[in-house]
């Protein structure tokens, strides 16, 4: 199979306009990964299953990642003008990296037997902005796969026909696979309508203080 | 060779000039018997006729990812015995194999032939529990299933005196296996390897040819190549549709690429195909195994130089995959170099070959649902995870 980097050079020149970054996997490096641009990612995908050479049309594993937000503390050594001299200081800096949501796509190819060609998205931010072009029209198998990151991750699949959740309950409001997910104290709480009932049954009734007021009734009350 | 979309999502023909208060509503599952657990179809039938089928998943849902990502690599070992609780040592292997991929660990010759071994024992006695379950949701009810599992339970004897447990065998290690096996346990695995033909034998005589189970089967729940193709099947669902695609001679993972075996493919892909599919890839996982069990090779079963206690793999991320009994079963895992996965996920195999139920379903009866639903070969706690 062609390297990541030809892959890259022939995409670029089919699709005008397409952005493709290669990011490293230190660990494994053939299974190394092309972050496509979210506009032109659809046009990317369909090139790459429908390309005679590359014919990548199993999608195998399609799954979402979560990235909080980090901060890198850094030391830099700043030159500073300290009582009239000029000295080199170390200084601490921090770098602030804004947290996205990510979705993974593996795809093989079942005709020429090769793969694989990982190919990965991201969204701008976790929360308003989590939105990604869903690829179920090159590569069925996302169907339910893409469902799945919808239901753990929030992520929204601008095209998918049938965007519901999958394993959660539909009532379900968070998405439990991200990294700052707090499960609920208690699942089943619902409130319950007791304060509410009482009151009107003050209304319909009228005062039984010998069983209401149950805290008038004293030692030496009851015993004459 | 591949297919947009938004053609499959087309109606099926009959439904357009009839008037929508036609259709029937039907809720199958999740108690139903032949949806193997918990497992909820919503059916809209027209008579007798499903015109929609929406699967409804997540009754098993524990979030296993979740977990994974909590717990040490070796915690998790033990927990993906409760995915496939059929296929414990398969999905013990998966799961071991992406590690290793990580980690770059290299197993010892011995350990890669008992996981061999182990494999496609799981493998027999998944297709041959498989097989009597199908039956029996198609109505020969006891008899076959039984026969299988009388089988299975042979096998699964031999997981207990290697492993210690039935199902939940928890057998692999990064780099490697648990315990060693000794010899008397190789006398009695082949003992095994070399009966089970005579069930097979008996076995296909009874489905074969049986008049009544062609007619359930032939020509119901096909599927095509390219939509198999593009909707992600695999396993022996996706070469009953004549898709040459098996694992273990693509990849050649392990040390398959050692033994001689071929791959059987069906020509129309319907569930009659899918069926036989696996009493043939039983017939070639014997030969595997009568070739894998005469040269098992002495030596150490794990790799000495892998750490057990605080194993951490460098920062990275790894895909290994290997050919489960019910088609790619993958693990994807990217660390951070802490002793916990940052990302554990599992590809399931079950779960994405329901992705057609509903093509396949569309102008069949309802009957033949339970019959469609079967030859795919899910089990809920992979499905739903």
């Amino acid at each position: 199979m062609e390297s990541l980097e030809e892959i890259k050079a022939r995409v670029e020149a089919a699709v005008p306009g397409a952005k493709i970054e290669i990011v490293p996997n230190a660990a494994v490096p053939a299974q190394t990964s092309l972050l496509l641009d979210r506009e032109h990612a659809v046009a990317i995908a369909k090139f790459l299953r429908d390309d005679p050479v590359l014919q990548l049309d199993h999608c195998s594993n399609v799954t979402g990642v979560d990235w909080l937000d980090r901060k890198v503390t850094k030391k830099v050594k700043v030159k500073k003008v300290v009582e009239g001299v000029e000295k080199e200081i170390e200084e601490a800096q921090e770098e602030f990296f804004a947290g996205y949501l990510e979705a993974v796509y593996h795809l093989f190819s079942m005709s020429s037997k090769h793969g694989p060609v990982i190919i990965r998205m991201r969204t701008p931010d976790r929360a308003t902005g989590a939105h990604l072009p869903s690829l179920i029209s090159i590569w069925r198998s996302a169907e339910f796969q893409e469902r799945e990151i919808f239901d753990l991750y929030g992520i929204k699949f601008d095209g998918h026909p049938d965007l519901r959740r999958i394993l959660m309950w539909d009532e379900f409001e968070d998405f439990p696979m991200r990294k700052d997910y707090r499960e609920p104290d208690d699942y089943e709480y619902e409130p319950t309508p007791h304060d509410e009932v009482l009151d009107k049954a003050k209304q319909h009734y009228p005062l039984r203080p010998q069983l209401d007021g149950a805290e008038k009734i004293t030692a030496t009350d009851s015993h004459g | 060779m591949t297919m947009e979309f938004h053609e499959l999502e087309q109606a099926p023909p009959a439904m357009t000039s009839r008037i929508e208060g036609d259709l029937m509503e039907v809720s199958m599952g999740p108690q139903h018997p032949s949806t193997h657990g918990v497992f909820r179809m919503n059916v809209a039938l027209e008579g007798e006729v499903v015109r929609k089928l929406k699967p409804v998943f997540g009754y098993l849902h524990r979030n296993h990812e979740k977990i994974g990502e909590n717990t040490s690599y070796l915690g998790s070992m033990p927990y993906t015995d409760r995915l496939d609780y059929f296929c414990s040592m398969t999905n013990n292997w998966a799961y071991a194999l992406s590690v290793e991929k990580l980690a770059a660990i290299e197993v010892p010759e011995r350990a890669e032939y008992l996981r061999v071994i182990l494999a496609e024992l799981t493998r027999l006695q998944n297709h041959a529990s498989l097989l009597g379950f199908l039956l029996s949701d198609m109505g020969a009810w006891g008899t076959p299933l039984m026969y299988a599992f009388r089988e299975r339970e042979k096998i699964l004897d031999l997981f207990e005196s290697l492993s210690g447990s039935r199902m939940m065998c928890d057998y692999m290690r990064f780099g490697g296996c648990r315990v060693d096996p000794g010899p008397d346990w190789f006398a009695r695995a082949q003992k095994i390897v070399e009966a089970f033909p005579r069930f097979l034998d008996e076995f296909e005589e009874l489905i074969v040819s049986n008049e009544i189970l062609i007619a359930r089967t032939q020509g119901v729940g096909k599927l095509s190549a390219e939509l198999a193709i593009s909707a992600g099947i695999t396993g022996p669902m996706l070469r009953a549709s004549g898709v040459n695609y098996d694992l273990r001679k693509v990849d050649g993972y392990g040390i398959y690429p050692r033994f001689k075996f071929r791959v059987p493919l069906g020509d129309h892909g319907d569930c009659y195909d899918r069926l036989m599919i696996r009493a043939l890839e039983m017939r070639e996982t014997l030969d595997i195994l009568k070739q894998a069990m005469k040269e098992v090779p002495a030596g150490p079963i794990m790799n000495p130089k892998v750490k057990i206690r605080a194993f951490k793999p460098p920062a990275g991320e790894a895909y290994g995959r290997i050919e489960g009994p019910k088609g790619e079963l993958g693990f994807y895992l990217i660390s951070d170099g802490s002793a916990n996965p940052y990302r554990y996920r599992v590809r399931p195999p079950s779960f994405i070959n329901l992705t057609v139920l509903e093509d396949m379903c569309l102008g069949h009866t309802v009957a033949d649902v339970m019959v469609i639903l079967g030859s795919v070969d899910i089990v809920m706690g992979e499905v739903d995870r």
